[in-house]
């Protein structure tokens, strides 16, 4: 048997806009992933903590309150920190073009604006997981 | 409205015209989709008749503006003695930066001021608590304190300009803060007019800005109900909202039996205390989201008139004005594109365009930019000028409620008005607003129909242009506002100025007050303006009630 994608989808700190990454975790279940979704109101170490207790392969950040440029670059650096170098880091929310090449640097692999179709990132994930 | 001899002489010709006409033009022109339907699941038929509106009593129910039941609007003259607020939602890095955004957007025409704070304000934190970390200032102004409210509003006439916050957790305290700031100008509470958001349901429900568990909350709002009609009689208490449940991805119908249901949870909250309802209820407003769908987002307004005011006759309202359901209204962010994103404008022209054609008292039009990041200045102006077109240019204005009596607006009407008392009955069911928050029903219904939403646009059922249709090769690129990078430190450095600079005494004596009346069941207000006056920060004084009160946790469903 196959093993199954693991992902985690996470919220980092206050946003409370929930709707897009509710729809990913669905629809990456519907794919046929394993999906923890964190919740609202995570720190860096919280969402950390949960990669490394679930063993998870992905981990999906989501945010729309624009602290993306600090925040999704704390929990790409804590992973490398715990030698989590293996887990694929995809982002989504209201990111500017502008800031995404800051964040591949750091270790994002890749960004998904609105209007991506959740097609494009389950077939993304399936396509670059490392492990 | 129409004779029954009519009816039926208009049922066996509609018949008539479905056999002859009708299938006839299908068969040779099939119709493009399968089912017709709006973004509610609602089928919509090819035509409307009298038929479809048979059962409506002209003076009953639907009436005249201004009068029992106020479908067709609370005022009588609307448009005609006075256009809308137009009230441009702003906010972003410190209070001197948004401050000149409220100035610009005056000296351009707007005529009344909202609020947008950051997520650490909106949470109750100050800018230098850990928890703010990256927050400061990106999606609404950080306001920390007493002292950076005096530079939001810098050089703005108080008593002339009214004022909407989008607070709710801290709600009771920001608004201490606005009242504080008045007084020290001189400007007695009388005199200011405005709106706090503080309707901490829908928090629960959809937007999840919310701090303490549900029963303080909602003594916390009563106590500003209270305080308000006693105190700063020209302030609306409450905003109950349909916006953000809508953002969450709700039905236009779930948007409207929500925050419908939330509304007499309020009223039932503030009876429960002794509270009268012809006291506090004509202080009560509410706020809706205008989405793409167009009729039937000018069905939901008037029919959530209809309903309110029926409800509130129900519970006991004697004043008229208790009845009123009057709302502010917001073009739907969602359903901006981060694609082509000048085709925005012409979204927000036509959401906007409900919302007039509803019988809004305020609008916010969105501004093109905003699936990419805050409004730059000129797409800001875009927004504004769009909401000066449709009053000045496009006649609309000219009569009250210019749909009324159309066939389908009023079956439409009805049919969404019985849709939400279906909703009304389910939730009863479970035991109220507040039983069904904790058991996740709205959470889950909306994730539903967001997530039915979405695999529509997937599976191109629905077409949003410019993402499923009509894409370009390359994406044009707009310019993105800049924001100062030292406001922050500005910010950080004011708070510390200021802990030092006042009397540490003085706010410690406020603050235990504060919290020996949080522990028994005296209304706070008056106890919160004590601490704001002595230059308490948002953070200390949110920390005293959340010592006494908890906190709230959802449980995460998807």
């Amino acid at each position: 048997m196959v093993k199954k994608i693991r992902v985690l989808i996470a919220k980092p700190g206050l946003d409370g806009h929930d709707r897009g990454a509710k729809i990913v975790a669905r629809a990456l279940r519907d794919a046929g992933m394993e999906v923890v979704y964190t919740g609202l109101h995570q720190t860096a170490e919280q969402i950390v903590n949960t990669a490394i207790q679930e063993d998870v392969d992905v981990v999906g950040l989501s945010l729309l309150s624009g602290a993306h440029m600090t925040l999704f670059i704390d929990v790409a650096l804590l992973l490398k920190e715990k030698q989590m170098d293996d887990v694929l880091i995809v982002g989504g929310g209201i990111i500017p073009q502008e800031d995404v090449p800051g964040l591949k640097k750091a270790g994002i692999a890749e960004v998904f604006g609105p209007g991506t179709p959740v097609e494009d990132i389950v077939s993304y994930i399936k396509k670059n997981v490392k492990r | 409205m129409v004779e029954k001899e009519t009816i039926k002489q208009i049922r066996e010709k509609r018949a008539d015209w479905e056999k002859q006409k009708y299938s006839k033009a299908v068969q040779e022109n099939p119709e493009r989709k399968p089912k017709f339907k709006n973004l509610s699941d609602i089928e919509i038929k090819n035509l409307y008749t009298p038929i479809d509106i048979a059962d409506l009593r002209y003076l009953k129910d639907v009436g005249f503006p201004g009068e029992e039941p106020f479908l067709r609007g609370v005022h009588p003259s609307l448009y005609r003695g006075r256009l809308w607020t137009m009230r441009q939602f702003a906010g972003f890095g410190s209070a001197e930066e948004t401050n000149k955004r409220y100035h610009y957007l005056l000296d351009h025409g707007e005529t009344g001021l909202s609020v947008a704070f950051d997520y650490p304000t909106l949470y109750g934190y100050d800018t230098d608590h850990p928890l703010a970390r990256g927050e400061f200032g990106k999606c609404g102004v950080a306001i920390s304190s007493l002292r950076d409210m005096e530079l939001l509003f810098h050089g703005i006439p108080l008593d002339k300009i009214t004022t909407s916050m989008t607070i709710n957790g801290p709600a009771a305290i920001v608004w201490a803060m606005y009242i504080a700031n008045a007084e020290n100008q001189g400007i007695s509470k009388e005199k200011i007019g405005g709106t706090i958001q503080n309707d901490i349901l829908k928090e629960y429900i959809a937007q999840k800005s919310y701090i303490f568990p549900p029963e303080p909350s909602m003594r916390l709002i009563v106590d500003t109900f209270e305080y308000g009609f006693k105190n700063v009689p020209k302030w609306n208490t409450i905003s109950i909202s349909g916006y953000h449940i809508r953002e969450a991805g709700s039905t236009a119908i779930q948007e409207l039996a929500f925050t419908l249901g939330d509304g007499i949870e309020y009223v039932k909250a503030a009876m429960k205390r002794g509270l009268s309802i012809d006291d506090f209820a004509p202080r009560l407003s509410f706020f809706f989201n205008a989405h793409n769908d167009f009729f039937e987002e000018i069905a939901k307004y008037r029919a959530a008139r209809r309903i309110w005011a029926r409800e509130m006759k129900k519970l006991g309202a004697k004043k008229p004005r208790s009845l009123w359901m009057r709302f502010h209204t917001q073009t739907a962010g969602c359903s901006l594109t981060a694609q082509q994103p000048e085709m925005n404008i012409v979204r927000v022209t036509m959401q906007a365009l409900a919302a007039v054609l509803g019988g809004t008292q305020s609008l916010h039009t969105n501004s093109m930019d905003e699936a990419l990041a805050l409004p730059s200045e000129k797409a800001v102006r875009i927004a504004l000028r769009t909401q000066q077109i449709i009053a000045e240019e496009s006649g609309v204005t000219d009569t009250v409620d210019p749909l009324g009596g159309s066939y389908y607006i009023e079956w439409l009407s009805s049919k969404m008005e019985e849709e939400t008392y279906r909703y009304f009955d389910k939730v009863e069911r479970l035991g109220g607003v507040i039983p069904a928050i904790e058991k996740g029903f709205f959470q889950r219904e909306i994730a539903e129909s967001a997530y039915r939403y979405q695999k529509e646009i997937d599976e191109n059922k629905r077409i949003i242009v410019g993402v499923n249709r009509y894409k370009l090769d390359e994406e044009p690129s707009i310019p993105i506002l800049k924001m100062d990078e030292k406001g922050e430190e500005r910010q950080i450095n004011r708070l510390k100025k200021l802990r030092t600079e006042r009397d540490a005494t003085k706010v410690q004596k406020h603050l235990q007050r504060l919290r020996k009346a949080a522990e028994g069941d005296e209304n706070l207000m008056p106890f919160i303006l004590d601490c704001i006056h002595s230059y308490a920060t948002l953070g200390e004084t949110c920390d005293v009630l959340r010592e006494v009160f908890g906190e709230y946790k959802e449980q995460a469903i998807y």
